[in-house]
């Protein structure tokens, strides 16, 4: 039942990006050309899914039962502006205005079985991976100093 | 390259990704988050972690033939820059979700929702340094 759930709503989400334009670059970098062939299509996109998260979420949250499969709901806990977050959002719009593909457009888009998708996919994963190192080898410079100043 | 305005489709789709993501906080109190879920994937916390990660991306890789059988086409995918590009700019977009902890579904839509003030600032940067770089590659380079 938990699984069965759980793939409809990736079926559900997938629909959604395939009905939505958001898996096509073509779209969505037009979207963001307003100089030029612009397309404000994506504007409802956004707007349809924010509205309905808005409320969904007010609906769900409040459940003193917590979620149907788990004892609590698991949200994000941080809370800070800092420069990782900032930097690495305005990374994700170069990447995003350069390829026209997001991770929520092109995943759904591997059903297709077009290359440009897998081939995306593949040089993000790249990208994922070699942030996952620098990061991991931060967090262990920072513990060592630590060490060693205590 | 032009391509057809159409408010009723992606509103539609729109709601669809939002119904989905009440659904998942409803079922396993998470957030509908494209990268957490993927990066969840390669490294999980432990097998049923694994599991359900893997079960939402098979349905989400489900959705283009739902399209097919509703619409009696693939979603169109018209991709308008090199392969090169398309590399260079899929690279960027994997360090910058993961540093910046979330993407367009993450941030865009869950964490929007949610009143998130970390959601609101990412989803206000990605979208200024997307317009940018879509004005230089079409405008200042592309010409």
């Amino acid at each position: 039942m938990r699984y069965l759930s759980i793939y409809i709503i990736g079926l559900i989400f997938g629909l959604g990006i395939s009905l939505s334009g958001m898996s096509n670059p073509a779209k969505v970098i037009n979207f963001f050309d307003i100089a030029g062939t612009w397309d404000p299509s994506l504007i409802f996109v956004m707007g349809g899914a924010l509205i309905v998260t808005f409320i969904g979420y007010r609906l769900v949250l409040p459940r003193p039962s917590g979620p149907i499969f788990e004892g609590k709901f698991a949200l994000p806990t941080a809370t800070k502006l800092d420069a990782r977050l900032i930097g690495g959002s305005a990374l994700f719009g170069v990447g995003w205005g350069i390829a026209g593909f997001c991770p929520g457009g092109a995943l759904p888009a591997i059903g297709t079985g077009r290359i440009e998708v897998l081939a995306f996919i593949v040089a993000m994963l790249g990208g994922i991976f070699v942030a996952r190192a620098i990061i991991s080898a931060r967090q262990n410079a920072q513990l060592n100093s630590n060490v060693k100043r205590a | 390259m032009e391509t057809e305005f159409t408010p009723l489709l992606s509103a539609t789709g729109g709601i669809l990704i939002g119904l989905a993501s009440v659904l998942l906080m409803l079922t396993l109190g998470r957030v509908m988050g494209a990268t957490g879920i993927l990066t969840g994937l390669l490294a999980p916390a432990s097998r049923s972690d694994f599991s359900w990660r893997a079960a939402l991306l098979l349905g989400m890789i489900t959705g283009p033939a739902a399209h097919l059988l509703l619409r009696g086409e693939m979603p169109e995918i018209s991709v308008p820059v090199s392969l090169p590009l398309l590399l260079v700019g899929g690279f960027i977009v994997g360090l910058g979700v993961t540093f910046g902890s979330g993407c367009t579904s993450g941030h865009g839509v869950c964490g929007m929702a949610r009143l998130s003030k970390r959601s609101i600032v990412a989803t206000l940067t990605f979208m200024v340094t997307t317009a940018i770089t879509v004005f230089v590659m079409r405008h200042v380079i592309g010409g």
